[in-house]
């Protein structure tokens, strides 16, 4: 099995070994931590290329490239409601902004299920990690662009 | 803003109650509000006091088999969360009540009669500022006696959904117009949406179910506004015999509800094994406009 990167291994351990209670607790705060795409890199209305598909929640990713050759990654949730989507949002940003691109190209969309566990609903599920595959799809495009340079 | 719910022309109007009358009842002890979410995290992070939480996936849905609680398990909930036979459940939750309205749906074939859908859902309880609280509500086990569940006059399997197809009965395709065209709406390389195939059964008329909602405040529209949809633009009669479906029977069961109790049609079934059945069944019929015209495109 390929690794993941470092911080979101971390994450996912923890969470992992967390009762289902504590799990969802931690998950809430970190959902209250989530900025929104800053003005600069983004405004209303957001591009549909930029929303992620099946996502019931609205989501929309960004990257922004580096100087080291990295990406921070941005995202926005439109559905108020989108709890669970701003929380994988926020802990995306946080553990694969700077990450090897490699590694967050390599990122399984699976990881919802060790995050938020096995009661998702099928839409839910979908919606989830089609803003990982967004993700990914940014981190493979740009190993992309940097190799055609 | 939406007229009283006793305004609007309703078959069955008390199968819905306003956000205020569910305020006036929030210490009733006949009564049970229970929120019902998409989002796992959201009954948690807060809810309206006092309501406990059915959770679609853990409570009412069997962990093995693609398929419902049964009797006992059914019993269970509802002694776990406090509801007697007589107990008036009140449901809401997020996403338009999808969710509230799958749970309200559940309740009937288990005979549950005693429902109610908060109407407006979570959104707009939150909207106008009502109270929410984070403490999970403990309430006294009740002995709560349920029948055998009964499959036979709400639920279409994907056998009746065939005989239905073939025979020309109405059928109500309530997803998005992208999902029932079968056009791709994820990105390449991505995933298909759990179906290998796309399109809609045929014959299938395409009423999405958002349709049904007043977009500012989530409330159902009236039922004149809902006739225009339902019996004029579609022409489906009071009488006819309906099967809706979507993509797992969530969206479907919002416009049951619809068509069953706000406008009184006698035979509205929802086929819950919907498009992820559907699509992935070998042999079955399928209509897909969009793999159509790229076909005659490349001819």
């Amino acid at each position: 099995m390929k690794r993941l990167p470092d911080k979101l291994d971390q994450l996912i351990s923890l969470l992992e070994s967390m009762e289902r209670e504590d799990r969802i607790q931690m998950l809430i705060d970190v959902a209250e931590r989530f900025q929104p795409v800053p003005a600069r890199i983004a405004q209303r209305p957001f591009p549909a290329e930029r929303r992620v598909p099946g996502c019931e929640s609205e989501a929309y990713v960004w990257s922004e490239p580096r100087p080291e050759g990295t990406l921070v990654y941005h995202f926005a949730v439109e559905n108020p409601q989108g709890i669970s989507a701003m929380a994988l949002a926020e802990i995306l940003r946080d553990s694969l902004s700077g990450a090897p691109l490699p590694e967050v190209a390599a990122v399984p969309a699976d990881i919802i299920y060790r995050i938020f566990g096995r009661e998702l609903s099928m839409g839910k599920s979908l919606g989830l990690m089609g803003i990982v595959n967004m993700v990914r799809a940014a981190a493979q495009q740009q190993m992309k662009s940097a190799a055609a340079r | 803003m939406s007229k009283n719910i006793d305004e609007r022309g309703y078959t069955n109007p008390e199968v819905l109650v306003s956000t205020a009358w569910v305020a006036e009842h929030l210490n009733d002890p006949g009564i049970r509000v229970a929120e019902s979410n998409e989002d796992p995290l959201l009954y948690s992070s807060n809810h309206i006091p006092g309501a406990v939480e059915i959770d679609w996936t853990r409570d009412l849905n069997d962990p093995i088999r693609r398929d419902y609680l049964g009797r006992a398990a059914f019993e269970n909930l509802m002694r776990r969360v406090g509801a007697a036979r007589d107990t008036t459940i009140v449901l809401y939750g997020d996403k338009n009540n999808w969710w509230a309205a799958y749970a309200y749906w559940l309740l009937q074939l288990f005979g549950h009669t005693n429902a109610k859908i908060m109407d407006g859902g979570r959104i707009k309880w939150v909207q106008e500022g009502r109270p929410m609280a984070k403490t999970v509500p403990r309430y006294p086990s009740t002995n709560y006696q349920a029948p055998e569940r009964d499959d036979n006059h709400f639920r279409a399997f994907r056998q009746q959904t065939l005989e239905h197809c073939e025979s020309k009965r109405p059928l109500i395709d309530v997803r998005s117009p992208e999902e029932y065209r079968g056009e791709r709406l994820h990105m390449p390389d991505y995933p298909n949406e759990g179906a290998l195939r796309g399109g809609h059964i045929p014959g299938a008329a395409s009423i999405p179910w958002g349709r049904a909602v007043n977009a500012e405040d989530g409330t159902f529209k009236e039922a004149s506004e809902l006739r225009k949809i339902y019996t004029e633009e579609n022409h489906l009669r009071p009488d006819d015999d309906i099967i809706a479906y979507c993509r797992i029977g969530e969206r479907s069961s919002h416009t049951w509800f619809v068509l069953r109790y706000l406008l009184g049609f006698s035979k509205v079934r929802n086929y819950d094994g919907s498009w992820t059945e559907w699509g992935n069944l070998v042999g079955v019929p399928i209509e897909n406009p969009s793999a159509v015209s790229r076909n005659e495109a490349a001819a």
